[in-house]
């Protein structure tokens, strides 16, 4: 059973049944009974024809549920179930719902469950144990998120940019679960890049891929945090960075700069050193200033703060960070980091601790954590 | 079966046996630490009593509504409460003896030295569902 096949193939069945004219959460709910139904049958019959199969069986499902006319129902269902004539639907379809998942009407946490399951084909409860809440919860922004974009018509032209953050969301947001949601955000944005022309959608994927090639060296095998400079760089992956740099090139050589592609240049340029000291700090500040001119983040400057004191000295890391308010968030951390840096062990390590204490996510806050006690106990008890 | 909420308490507990702040332990005793929690927890998922553990951030606020038509009051962040909750692990477990047999263990997670902290965790059952059969 290729299950990578079949839900390849969701996105494309599901835009077949909303063009005919399906409502789009009947339709969704049909496409899940076709793959159910799909993956009870092909290990024994496979099909020629996998998606005019499912489209088949999901159209003939959406007609069973939503005709109460049943002698009508038998009767039509011959005719409809019929696959359309003519050529598959086109890739535009799958492009379609990729826009739909990712309405602007839609709230960021409905777009990503709405884009796991219709774009994806990931089932309510692979999407749920994903994102640690219960099944039941995770059904009702399901349902919510289709009832508020069923409304919606398929033939609008959608934004790439809000398909682009909600995909971003998928990647970053990496919890854990019985699906790998940043290998599932990468098969996605692969599929997306594939379908549109547009430089940032190239820069995401880039970006993706860059950073998942550095995540068996992430973490210890404890689960501790083990941060950029310290990181095993035989355990990066070079086919992952090498497709990620080509990808990049291309998209810059465009010359439509976006930040995805400007994140992705920094994240190449750190795949590029050989070691953690021979990275090339001047050029990711150059980075980081446009950057800067892109977005305006502030965790922008926060990291162009870091780069600087890499680049030119902690002292101008310090005098970069005075210039942010101190109350985003890892201002405190980046503050201790350079402090170590400058030698003032006691300040970095009493900013550690107090970084710790704001720290939002729990495995920073045990690195955080650690790092206070490595200078404390450096520095005698 | 029953229900039982440990509490860890960041502030508002009675003051552990080895009671040294983390940061002055050393990263060893740290990965020590870690390492004993995750397994608690791994031990409880096979035996069939974990139900759900998590860590808060140490800050918060209070909120109360403020009538119609108008936002709500907050107070806070907050630094300065007596009271103040780390985490807490839900166990569903066949006694009360259980409860803070397991409660007893999970306070004997390594701290400064690699001693055990013998830190004091609250041990509060869930109130249950009423019981079809109550003659």
């Amino acid at each position: 059973m290729d299950e990578a096949l079949l839900r390849s193939l969701t996105p494309g069945v599901l835009a077949v049944l909303v063009r005919r004219g399906a409502d789009f959460a009947a339709a969704e709910d049909a496409v899940q009974d076709a793959l159910v139904e799909a993956v009870r049958v092909w290990p024994a019959e496979p099909p020629r024809d996998p998606k005019g199969w499912l489209v088949t069986v999901a159209w003939r499902r959406f007609l069973d549920t939503t005709r109460a006319d049943t002698a009508r129902r038998r009767r039509e269902d011959r005719v409809d179930a019929e696959p359309a004539a003519g050529p598959a639907p086109a890739a535009d379809d799958t492009l379609q719902l990729y826009f739909l998942c990712a309405h602007p009407s839609l709230t960021p946490s409905s777009a990503v469950a709405l884009t796991l399951r219709a774009v994806g084909g990931l089932t309510t409860r692979q999407i749920a144990r994903a994102y640690l809440v219960p099944e039941a919860t995770m059904a009702q922004r399901i349902s919510r998120a289709k009832r508020t974009v069923s409304g919606v018509r398929l033939d609008q032209p959608g934004d790439v940019a809000t398909v682009l953050r909600v995909l971003y969301l998928v990647f970053n947001e990496g919890y854990s679960g019985d699906v790998d949601l940043a290998a599932e955000a990468i098969r996605l944005t692969r599929q997306l890049a594939a379908r549109v022309d547009h430089p940032e959608a190239a820069g995401l994927l880039a970006l993706m891929l860059l950073h998942h090639a550095r995540r068996a060296a992430r973490t210890a095998p404890d689960g501790s945090l083990v941060p950029l400079a310290e990181q095993d760089r035989g355990r990066w992956d070079t086919g992952l960075i090498a497709e990620g740099v080509g990808i990049l090139q291309a998209a810059l050589a465009r010359d439509r700069l976006g930040e995805f592609q400007a994140q992705a240049a920094v994240a190449a340029l750190h795949a590029d050193a050989p070691t953690a000291q021979e990275t090339d700090w001047v050029q990711i500040v150059e980075w980081y200033d446009e950057l800067a001119r892109l977005t305006d983040s502030p965790v922008v400057r926060l990291n162009r703060a870091v780069a600087v004191g890499e680049a030119d000295g902690p002292r101008a890391g310090l005098a970069a960070l005075a210039e942010l308010d101190d109350s985003l968030p890892r201002h405190t951390a980046v503050a201790a980091y350079l402090h170590e840096r400058d030698g003032d062990l006691a300040a970095a390590a009493r900013l550690y601790a107090e970084a710790a204490h704001r720290a939002t996510d729990l495995a920073e806050r045990d690195h955080l954590t650690r790092q206070a006690a490595r200078l404390n106990a450096r520095r005698g008890r | 079966m029953a229900k039982y909420l440990l509490l860890k308490h960041y502030r508002g507990a009675p003051a552990a046996v080895n009671d040294v702040p983390m940061d002055r332990w050393t990263p060893q005793e740290i990965s020590a630490h870690m390492q004993y929690m995750n397994g608690f927890a791994a031990r409880l998922e096979k035996t069939g009593e974990f139900v759900d553990g998590q860590a808060l951030a140490p800050e918060g606020a209070w909120v109360r509504y403020d009538g119609e038509g108008r936002p709500p009051v907050t107070d806070g962040p907050f630094a300065e409460t007596k009271d103040l909750i780390a985490g807490w692990m839900v166990i569903d477990v066949d006694s009360y003896e259980r409860a803070v047999e397991l409660a007893g263990e999970l306070s004997a997670a390594p701290g400064a030295g690699g001693r055990p902290i013998h830190e004091w965790l609250e041990v509060r059952p869930f109130l249950t569902a009423s019981h079809t059969i109550t003659e």
